[in-house]
């Protein structure tokens, strides 16, 4: 199966579920958000959600800027 | 026509002559308002430009103090500032830079008793805030008082922005329904921000907002722009609105604002 993975060609060996695929990827599910096919897949619907042949996929990751980094007194 | 003294004509020529620009859009730049939360890594290179620019008033929120951590990439402060309050830090020198752009000092941080009659004044906030809770309160504020609102963020070598008109676009909710877990995001302390990497993500922010202000271009609107530094790629993301977003989507489920406590999250800006 082929599918297309934030704007790259990328092979997975069978229909698999958004779950199975981050898990394949190692990113935990909380640390990001799912598009596919330019809808956003629900949290709870990762398990459920079969990624298909020719599948346009973005993970978008939390990108915060950070917590604390200074003055950690404060 | 315009009403430029010889010193402003002589300052903003480079706009003027741009097409997209010229004296009418250079006018509008002097009387816009624009709001900067976090005078930080993000926030530094965007009032930088901003000021330069000639946006008439500029605000800054943040209620952090310089600390030396913070030179190797939030360049409106200098060593000599180490202890002083940011907002005045960056008032000293964006004041220095343009006297025409008046800087409003606000010594706070962000919530959700303050943002509201924060946010008010202003025609375009820009989120440079380095935490979660800030985040998604600015954003939900934003889309509360429909104000334009140009987000961006840093990570490591990684950046992304997208501009968000509420009632229009989607908004940061529709992507990212909820904050994570504390703890689930490694923080720029614990994970490295390379400095020019926020400077690179400042500047389009401040090209952001212009072009906001000034209806010109192709805003990253519906778009999450990502920024690789270490491939030196951008690519963009399409990204849709929820039809269920708990609150840009025509029944909210959010209708006041919430303070979600992360408490080894910071007010300061990145």
């Amino acid at each position: 199966m082929n599918i297309t993975l934030n704007g790259k060609s990328r092979e997975f060996s069978d229909s698999i579920t958004v779950a199975a695929m981050l898990a394949e990827l190692q990113l935990h599910p909380q640390q990001v958000a799912v598009e596919v096919n330019r809808e956003i897949v629900k949290r709870d619907q990762f398990e459920i959600h079969q990624v298909n042949d020719g599948d346009e996929i973005e993970i978008l990751r939390f990108v915060g800027g950070g917590g604390k980094e200074d003055n950690n007194d404060r | 026509m315009f009403h430029f003294s010889d010193e402003q004509i002589e300052r903003y020529s480079r706009h003027i002559i741009l097409p997209h620009v010229g004296g009418k859009g250079q006018e509008k730049l002097l009387e816009s308002k624009v709001l900067m939360i976090g005078a930080g890594g993000l926030g530094s290179p965007a009032a930088y430009y901003l000021t330069a620019a000639g946006i008439g008033t500029l605000g800054l929120a943040d209620d952090d103090a310089v600390d030396r951590s913070n030179l190797q990439r939030q360049i409106l402060h200098f060593t000599s500032d180490l202890g002083a309050p940011k907002t005045r830090s960056a008032a000293r020198k964006l004041a220095d830079l343009n006297p025409d752009c008046q800087i409003h000092q606000h010594s706070l941080r962000v919530d959700s008793s303050n943002i509201l009659d924060l946010i008010d004044p202003y025609d375009v906030i820009l989120d440079g805030t380095d935490n979660f809770p800030a985040r998604f309160l600015i954003n939900d504020a934003c889309v509360m008082a429909r104000k334009p609102l140009i987000h961006a963020g840093v990570f490591r070598f990684e950046g992304q922005a997208t501009t968000i008109i509420p009632g229009e676009t989607p908004c940061y909710r529709c992507v990212f329904p909820e904050p994570p877990p504390l703890g689930m995001i490694p923080s720029c302390q614990e994970a490295g921000i390379l400095g020019c990497v926020a400077g690179i993500m400042g500047a389009i922010q401040a090209t952001e907002a212009i072009k906001v202000l000034l209806k010109i271009g192709e805003p990253l609107l519906g778009k999450l722009l990502i920024f690789d530094a270490l491939a030196m790629q951008f690519r963009q993301a399409a990204i849709p609105r929820d039809k269920e977003c708990a609150i840009c989507s025509d029944h909210p489920t959010i209708t006041q604002l919430i303070d979600y406590n992360q408490s080894c999250d910071s007010a300061g800006g990145e």
